[in-house]
């Protein structure tokens, strides 16, 4: 064997494999901090407005919120929060379970439960925000 | 089964506690919104049901868990809107060290009034009016 058979060697681990590549990551990093930014304004102003302002926590129950959600302005803060925030915790409970779980079988179905668990919560989140009746009961 | 590894890649210092500390607040934010979102949706079951299930909320323990959940979220979005800076900003891996002491003194500028604010109802119910 010669010194070229060997260098030539060489080019194989650096060849672009079949696997199909994919942005995914790349995506999901962006999403993170663009999601983040958006939220930090959103979540905040949510906690400041429910906890602090005027009374705080104690002041809510179900007028005050048929009050805020006769407004599209409120009803749209609450449905933009709402999903960027399921997706923005959602891909970094992800990211914790592919760190940690190192058995294939139990990332697969920790991932699963958390797929399944946050997709019901944004269904059902967004369910409320656009069937809510102020007239109930 | 992955072998035990030998020695450790964590490195300790402001940026690895920075990073745990931001993985654990947002554990734990994102399992609250969860529950958050449930106790929402009552109000489709009826005002009743939502305006008990609200009552716990102002309950002195579970006033006092609140503070903690806005901590959370504030160190999460502080922190988080530095590691921003740490990616984008030219010079942002080199004042990542001053830029967390940095959160650190804001969270702590909001959190005091923010905790008197929060607080002042169960502190009043609790103890007698203060004023």
């Amino acid at each position: 064997m010669s010194v070229t058979d060997r260098n030539l060697d060489l080019g194989a681990p650096r060849s672009r494999r079949n696997r199909q590549r994919s942005n995914y990551e790349l995506y999901a990093w962006v999403f993170m901090r663009v999601s983040g930014i958006v939220l930090v304004f959103l979540v905040l102003g949510h906690l400041f407005i429910m906890n602090i302002l005027d009374g705080g926590v104690q002041r809510i129950n179900f007028a005050f919120v048929a009050g805020r959600w006769s407004s599209p302005f409120w009803q749209a803060w609450d449905l933009i929060m709402l999903w960027l925030a399921m997706l923005h915790g959602t891909n970094g409970l992800r990211t914790i379970i592919n760190d940690y779980a190192e058995r294939d079988q139990t990332r697969f179905w920790l991932k699963m439960l958390l797929y399944v668990s946050s997709a019901f919560i944004i269904l059902l989140g967004t369910l409320v925000i656009f069937t809510f009746d102020p007239n109930l009961g | 089964m992955a072998t035990t590894p030998v020695g450790t890649l964590y490195r300790g210092g402001e940026g690895m506690w920075s990073w745990v500390a931001q993985r654990i607040t947002g554990i734990a934010v994102f399992f609250f919104l969860y529950v958050h979102v449930l106790d929402t949706a009552l109000v489709r079951v009826s005002p009743e049901a939502y305006d008990l299930v609200i009552a716990t909320y102002k309950t002195p323990l579970v006033n006092l868990l609140e503070v903690g959940l806005v901590g959370a979220v504030l160190y999460h979005a502080l922190n988080g809107l530095r590691v921003i800076a740490v990616d984008f900003w030219s010079r942002g891996p080199r004042y990542q060290r001053q830029m967390l002491w940095g959160i650190v003194a804001v969270w702590v500028l909001v959190m005091v009034p923010g905790t008197y604010f929060m607080l002042k109802h169960t502190v009043e119910a609790l103890f007698g009016t203060t004023s």
